[in-house]
């Protein structure tokens, strides 16, 4: 089969002289599933950006379809037949999926107007054409993300891609959701697209690319059959060593409720109700889990005991003080510490340096000021620490957030709320988008904060790392909770499924659920 | 006070409140296209009151009501791609931009009024002209909304028929698509090669082209001269009003509609013996009045969906509306 895309000896070097691809080269062949995979920091979304003309190479050329390209912008990438699913989507979310479809390329009526009919048509043309379901009339932020990434594939298909690249897009699916995605880009396949994908996720990877490509340390280690490599192989391959997986023993001790919920309900701003009723509490030395499939209300609850939104009917207690009202600082100095979902909104300030970020909580307090100076040799000090203890891969401390890549940037937000030893850790997808490696260190801090006597309340969307850390587990459905495992070593991912897809629930879970 | 409230529900009062509402609805909707566009433009005091000069020197000098109609209108269309220039090509905060260029829309026209006539106050030596009068043939002879809908400014049925402008414009064409887009993502739009800057310099642009027939009609129709800072805080209220009304047509309609009313009672009481300060406070305190109702009806609505659905939901098993806006039935809860 010929390569649809041939890249050869590409160099990036960014502006502050981190070299992120060093003589990189990949050939993707026509109508095959391409995964690339590599550590945090690898270099794996550079790559993508020089395909796909959003950034510039110094060196190396790429070609497409058999001829030697240049993209000045992703406008010409996507001229040429280039699609791109970014992981933070690009939709606007009050506009309908047929509006987001043929934005930039309307149909018109009359010369001057919107062909509304039109729209909803060439929407439900492209989708049937590629069995990918969407409803051309509701808006986006009604849909769950699931759909939301679906309606970004059809834009790339809409604007004819016969190359996709989507980076990390299981990263924020639940499983059920990413089999459907499996079952679209083997579909895709099946039409004769081609796929180019990133994740950390082996098993995935394993699962759907005919071909994979490691990337270490700036460089392309290998690219090889799928087949032909087992997830042992290749993560050997990304990191040089081996990694070990181990199942963590439960602690045996629980002390007294930490945090406690009761009665929470809310009402968001479009007037949409959320969250219902939901009482629950974690004790000292117990991770709870909370899962379900996302858009369900955990983003709202974390929120909520967080102190960065208000519940409309309720009440939160952290060692029995009730805790609304309070601004975020107040919640946090009474011990309390968060990893939010969306580290880009609520976890870093992207143009502040990684040591400004490292103090954000604690900037104003001793040793870290006096009299309202700020202390920066202790701050250096303190934060060159963090970056060694966390394995932060930056340049030096004094680096822009949003110049590190998505897993180290987590990292930055990890460190930060574990080192404010909390008596309770919010832990809101404390894994997302960071490498195999990384996943297990932070699975042991989490450990080792639970074994300490912490209170641990985790939220996430992947069920294994539910299953794996947690010491009792709340499902979430629609708003409220709905079933209880006490013991989760009796459960598995597919015991879990009817629960968060609403299809089953248990009865009489009031008193239950405070064990 | 009896004749009071008996003007109040004249037909009189009627008429004036549409005659005081067409300087409200134009900026408003110029400001709500902007704000739909991510570039919130509150320099509309400024473009009307460059509006509302131009219009009345260009007409004084060449007796042509086209002329001065296209110069009020260029000159507004224009500050708003200043505006543009500053913000989206020399990376200026707006906010900065639109209060410069309100303080350079002041300052100016006093200074080319003083220059012009050798009058730094109006304009009442030169021979303004106006826009002319509209009397519907049918429409006037119906009893009491004739009287109240017939015989206004031309600029006046514009100002209505604007509005609905306003609707096809934002919902029925692919600009309109574009602007509310790049209002909401600006990412997302980049991403499919609209150009974000040139749709917000368009929403600039229609911006200073609605604020302009804003100000002409303060100084070519409502009044017929020139008086500095004759705007007198109408941008301002405008945008209230837009935002009040959700920027969309019809809120704005009815926000700008609202305010027309107060104006006009505030000139009503005039008449009657209380100080005109207090008088003159009037429209400036029913707007803050209105923002705050606002937010606290926004508060209490929420508040209402929480109890309705929890009351639903252990009263009867509501329909099997699909998550996440329903509520779900709760079983076993009986
Ligand atoms: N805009 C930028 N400016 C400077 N350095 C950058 C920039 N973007 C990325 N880098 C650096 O380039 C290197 C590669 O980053 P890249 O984002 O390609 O990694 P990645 O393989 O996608 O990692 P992850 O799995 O964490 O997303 C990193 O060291 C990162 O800090
Ligand atoms: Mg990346």
């Amino acid at each position: 089969m010929a390569a649809i895309l041939e890249v050869k000896n590409i160099e990036k070097i960014y502006p502050d002289g981190v070299i992120a691809n060093k003589d990189v080269s990949v050939s993707v062949e026509e109508g095959t599933i391409h995964a690339i995979v590599g550590e945090n920091g690898a270099g794996k979304s550079t790559l993508m950006k020089v395909i796909f003309g959003i950034t510039r190479p110094q060196n190396g050329t790429i070609s497409f379809q058999g001829q030697e390209v240049n993209f000045k912008s992703p406008d010409d990438a996507i001229q040429q037949g280039i699609g791109m699913v970014h992981q933070h989507l690009m939709l606007a979310s009050d506009l309908t999926v047929a509006e987001n479809l043929v934005l930039g390329i309307e149909p018109k009526r009359r010369g001057i107007f919107l062909d509304d009919h039109e729209m909803i048509r060439l929407t439900r043309e492209v989708a049937q054409r590629f069995s990918l379901e969407v409803p051309p009339d509701k808006k986006i932020k009604d849909l769950p993300i699931g759909i939301r990434q679906r309606v970004e594939i059809l834009k790339a298909l809409y604007r004819k891609a016969e190359l996709l690249i989507l980076d990390e897009p299981t990263a924020v699916l639940t499983p059920q959701e990413t089999e459907v995605l499996f079952r679209t880009l083997k579909q895709l396949k099946a039409n004769g697209k081609t796929i180019l994908f990133i994740s950390h996720k082996l098993r995935e990877v394993k699962e759907i690319a005919d071909r994979v490509t490691v990337m270490r340390d700036s460089q392309v280690i290998t690219t090889e059959d799928a087949a032909k490599l087992s997830e042992e192989d290749i993560s050997h391959l990304m990191v040089g060593r081996d990694i070990r997986t181990e199942r963590i023993p439960q602690s045996e001790t629980t002390g007294e409720v930490v945090l406690e919920t009761k009665g929470l309900s809310f009402v968001n701003e479009d007037e949409i109700f959320v969250l219902k009723d939901v009482s629950f509490s974690v004790r000292a030395g117990e991770i709870l889990g909370l899962a379900g499939v996302e858009g369900n209300g955990q983003t709202e609850l974390v929120k909520l005991l967080t102190g960065l939104l208000q519940p409309t009917d309720g009440e939160i207690f952290v060692r029995s003080k009730a805790i609304s009202g309070l601004s975020p600082r107040k919640v946090r100095e009474i011990g309390l510490a968060h990893i939010p979902e969306d580290r880009m909104e609520n976890g870093v300030a992207d143009q502040a340096s990684v040591k400004e970020n490292l103090i954000v909580d604690r900037y104003y307090k001793a040793p870290y000021s006096r009299r309202s100076r700020l202390l920066w040799k202790t701050i250096t000090d303190h934060t060159l620490d963090l970056v060694k203890r966390f394995h932060i891969l930056t340049r030096n401390v004094d680096t822009p957030v949003n110049s590190l890549s998505g897993g180290n940037i987590q990292k930055v937000v990890v460190a930060r709320e574990l080192s404010a030893d909390p008596d309770v850790l919010i832990a809101s997808q404390p894994t997302r988008g960071v490498d195999v490696g990384s996943e297990e260190h932070i699975h042991s801090l989490l450990r080792q904060v639970r074994d300490e006597g912490k209170a641990v309340f985790m939220v996430s969307a992947d069920l294994d790392e539910v299953l794996k850390l947690s010491s009792r587990i709340l499902v979430i459905y629609n708003g409220e909770i709905v079933a209880h495992i006490p013991d989760p070593s009796m459960v598995s991912a597919e015991d879990l499924g009817p629960y968060m897809l609403g299809v089953k629930r248990q009865e009489d879970l009031g008193a239950e659920i405070h064990s | 006070m009896s004749p009071l409230l008996d003007s109040i529900f004249s037909s009189d009062f009627g008429f004036a409140v549409l005659r005081v509402m067409t300087p409200l609805i134009f900026p408003a909707l110029g400001f709500a296209i902007t704000d739909l566009a991510g570039v919130v433009n509150i320099s509309l005091e400024g473009m009307m009151l460059m509006s509302a000069f131009f219009g009345v020197i260009v007409g004084a000098f060449t007796g042509s009501l086209l002329l001065a109609l296209l110069a009020g209108i260029l000159i507004g269309i224009a500050m708003g791609a200043a505006l543009g220039y500053f913000h989206l090509k020399l990376k200026t905060d707006i906010i900065l931009g639109a209060i410069a260029m309100n303080m350079f829309a002041s300052g100016f026209t006093i200074f080319l009024l003083y220059v012009l006539t050798g009058d730094k106050g109006s304009t009442s030596s030169l021979k303004s002209l106006v826009f002319p009068e509209v009397h519907i043939p049918l429409l006037r002879s119906i009893p009491v909304l004739g009287d109240i809908l017939s015989g206004h400014n031309v600029l006046t049925y514009a100002a209505l028929l604007s509005a609905i402008v306003f609707f096809f414009l934002i919902f029925k064409t692919p600009l309109g698509l574009r602007i509310r887009a790049v209002g909401q993502n600006p990412d997302a739009a980049r991403s499919v090669g609209i150009n974000v800057d040139r749709v917000q310099l368009y929403a600039l642009m229609l911006s200073g082209l609605f604020g302009a027939l804003g100000g002409l009609y303060l100084s070519m129709g409502y009044v017929s001269w020139f008086a500095r800072d004759m705007t007198a805080g109408r941008g301002w209220i405008a945008i209230a009003a837009a935002t009040l009304g959700g920027n969309m047509p019809l809120g704005t309609f009815l926000a700008a509609l609202l305010f027309g009313s107060v104006n006009a009672l505030a000139i009503y009481i005039a008449s009657v013996n209380i100080p005109s300060e207090l008088i003159q406070m009037i429209p400036y305190v029913a707007t803050v009045l209105a923002l705050a109702l606002y937010a606290i009806r926004v508060q209490k609505r929420r508040q209402k969906i929480k109890e309705e659905a929890l009351e639903e939901e252990y009263d009867s098993g509501p329909p099997d509306n699909p998550p996440p806006a329903a509520a779900k039935q709760r079983g076993g809860s009986s």
